[in-house]
């Protein structure tokens, strides 16, 4: 994808540290401060929830209480206060809007600098959003279409009331409360989320895409997004997410779980711009997310795309496991880290099924004093006969202050298996700047030409409306960089 | 077009020019020959503003203004253009990207519009057409897995896009066969006009078969050593550079 000099110029218009570092000042529902069984019973009761959903909720609390942080990661975590956050805000004025004329302007006005104009959405067609604000879904567009359909695409909110059977089959199948303390922490307070359930045989008319936005000050935000693809059918979905400038830190602990049967494909595709902090290190998000999709069918298959420019900490490794025969597992993913933001990221993909197949390619662009690490796991159960997998890891590094790590784990007990792993570490070289310069381009631009070059492999997997986006975020991550 | 005067330049604090003067007025073809070692690599980094490469006495005049201080783009957008001898790779950005970055970061900085996609598309077609060079080198990394040939032929391709007032040429024949340096001269020769100068440094005379420079430079040493016409290339061909060691020593 071509950077042009138009996208330059609108990503130096843009505020120049940090474009989504606003704030919106609605009033807003919070519960109060702090952890424990009576709040994880207000948020249920708040979400109107059935008895069953509590139940599951404070079980995973009290697993939670036992469990230890995890410390495996090439990360610096300082100590996390969990008393010291609000587990539940939701803005005020709205009630369960109808249609986008009864959503209150600010709240418009908000996606609207984030990009994602709805009313414009709605009118152009081709992206139904599922605007997730702080912890109410706010608005939904699309549904009628989605609805004729016959594909479910709702607040995960919704559908524990709407849905429970569903619900109860699916959520925590893939991604069980014991997992890890995040995770855990995540099936006892979680808010809201997107859930998506795509009948047999039919293709999603539309790419679906939720715009999370972390609002209220010292609000932690935990989405669970499920989706269900069954036999033959198709899905792509986008996810992009933002939050405003904050000293402190907040900690964001997702949770996503993707569930491929039979000849059925999910594209799930991210886009992560987290405040990242500022040049110090002070604040910014703790991104500790779990994301895992099973290919429980024959010839079904998962793909994730990341490109991750934000937050102080990321934490995250979506996965894939290969069940079914055939199954195909897919991982592309772009990380970028500057001054002192630090990235622990890559995928685990398990080959369980015949002739199942993985691909892994991972762009690490390290500048400042950040720390980029990709951990990977390849893992061939003996029953994977003929099982294929193929990494790539490339590192790239500008400036001489920062570090890049690849940290593959590898375990083969199936002799038909092949494995192949590729991986380098370059400098953006002097010789390449020079030659841009050479030829009219200023250094910065240079730069990003140079980066959006090396991430091209993953960033041409992005939908097209996230590919301009991505492009510009690698133009802003890098800011300050050069000289 | 371009004046040097009394120019000093050190590369790592070592003195590799050490005074050298020249005038190239427009439409005029120069050629600076010269032994290895003898500077003329580094005088093509001086000229296009290379970090490293700095100017310690002398002067550097380029289309009316000193240019000894501005940054590499700067100059370019001036129009100077730096062939280089050893083209760099830039994997990932295809050369038709590259391009169009190029000649719209060059028509901003001139405060002229930048090409919309259709019109850039024309006109790249159309300089493919003039140049008699296939269009599979645009949907390639830059340079990327290219011969020697089609690298210097993305030189001279990236030469005419660009259009600048003075094209440097540093050793583009070095590594390139016959057919390919007549590809590279042919397409050089197309360009010239009344406007546009060129300066041709190389360490042999056969690209000058090719290209027929107006005026040649003998650099030794650091400095012009001797300066005449197309004549004194073959002079050289024929006497190498050893009188020119034996005069600077």
């Amino acid at each position: 994808m071509p950077i042009s000099n138009e996208t330059r110029q609108t990503v130096a218009e843009l505020d120049r540290k940090y474009e989504a570092g606003f704030i919106t000042d609605i009033e807003t529902d919070l519960a109060p401060k702090g952890l424990n069984e009576d709040i994880i019973r207000l948020i249920s009761s708040k979400k109107g929830e059935p008895e069953w959903m509590l139940e599951q909720r404070l079980k995973a609390y009290r697993h939670w209480l036992t469990m230890p942080e995890p410390q495996w990661a090439k990360l610096r975590i300082p100590a996390i206060d969990y008393q010291d956050a609000y587990y539940y805000a939701a803005p005020k004025n709205i009630d369960r809007p109808k249609s986008l004329d009864e959503v209150d302007p600010k709240l418009l006005e908000t996606y609207k600098k984030l990009g994602i104009p709805l009313r414009e959405q709605e009118m152009l067609a081709g992206v139904a959003v599922d605007a997730v604000f702080d912890s109410v879904s706010v608005v939904t567009t699309f549904r009628e279409k989605l609805h004729s359909a016959g594909v479910i695409f709702c607040s995960i909110s919704e559908a524990v009331k709407e849905y429970p059977e569903l619900i109860k089959k699916y959520m925590g199948s893939v991604v069980p409360y014991t997992d890890n303390k995040h995770a855990c922490l995540n099936a006892a307070v979680f808010t809201d989320g997107t859930f998506v359930y795509i009948p047999e045989g039919v293709r999603c008319p539309m790419e679906l895409s939720t715009y999370f936005r972390i609002n209220e000050a010292k609000t932690g935000q935990f989405e669970r997004t499920l989706i269900v693809a069954e036999k033959g059918s198709y899905v792509s979905y986008l996810e992009g997410c933002t939050a405003p400038k904050r000293d402190e830190n907040q900690m964001h602990a997702a949770v996503v779980e993707l569930i491929a049967m039979d000849d059925a494909e999910i594209k799930y595709s991210t886009v992560q711009n987290w405040y990242p902090g500022d040049e110090e290190g002070r604040g910014g998000i703790y991104n500790f997310v779990t994301k895992r999709g099973i290919c429980k069918g024959k010839r079904s298959k998962i793909s994730w795309t990341q490109v991750e420019t934000g937050s102080a900490i990321t934490w995250k490794y979506p996965s894939c496991i290969l069940l079914g025969d055939d199954s195909v597992g897919e991982f592309y993913s772009v990380a970028i880290t500057n001054n002192h933001q630090q990235a622990d990221t890559g995928t685990k993909m398990i080959h369980i099924g015949k002739n199942t197949k993985s691909r892994i390619v991972s762009k690490g662009i390290s500048a400042g004093k950040s720390d980029n690490t990709y951990r990977g796991l390849v893992r061939i159960s003996g029953k994977a006969e003929k099982a294929r997998n193929y990494t790539q890891c490339d590192s790239l590094l500008i400036g001489h202050t920062c570090g890049a790590h690849t940290v593959p784990y590898i375990e083969n007990r199936s002799p038909s298996a092949t494995l192949e792993h590729e991986a380098t570490t370059s400098k953006v070289s002097e010789d390449q700047l020079f030659y841009c310069r050479s030829r009219g381009i200023p250094d910065e631009e240079a730069l990003t030409l140079i980066v959006n070059g090396f991430c091209r492999e993953v960033l041409q997997h992005l939908p097209m409306e996230f590919a301009v986006e991505a492009q510009k975020l690698v133009a802003i991550s890098l800011e300050g960089s050069v000289g | 077009m371009l004046k040097i005067e009394n120019l000093h330049a050190t590369v790592a604090d070592r003195e590799v020019l050490k005074g050298l003067t020249l005038d190239i007025k427009p439409g005029e073809v120069h050629a600076i020959m010269g032994p290895n070692g003898s500077g003329k690599s580094t005088l093509s980094y001086v000229l296009a503003g290379r970090d490293g490469y700095d100017i310690t006495e002398g002067s550097i005049n380029f289309m009316g203004q000193d240019i000894g201080e501005m940054e590499p783009e700067e100059r370019a957008a001036l129009g100077l253009f730096l062939a280089f001898q050893y083209p760099v790779e830039i994997p990932g950005v295809t050369t038709t990207t590259f391009l169009k970055t190029a000649l719209n970061a060059v028509r901003k900085a001139r405060g002229e519009k930048e090409l919309d996609p259709a019109s850039f598309l024309k006109l790249q077609k159309q300089k493919l057409t003039e140049l008699g060079m296939d269009a599979d080198m645009l949907k390639r990394g830059v340079n990327v897995g290219f011969s020697g040939g089609e690298k210097k032929r993305n030189e001279v391709l990236q030469l005419a896009m660009l259009q600048p007032k003075l094209a440097i040429l540093d050793e583009t024949d070095s590594g390139l066969d016959i057919d390919a340096l007549k590809v590279v001269a042919d397409g050089v020769n197309a360009l010239r006009a009344p406007d546009r100068s060129f300066l041709i440094i190389t360490h042999y005379q056969r690209l000058l078969d090719y290209i027929k420079p107006d005026v040649v430079h003998v650099l030794a040493k650091g400095k012009i050593q001797k300066t005449g016409g197309p004549e004194l290339a073959l002079e050289l061909e024929q006497k190498g550079y050893a009188d020119f060691y034996d005069e600077a020593a």
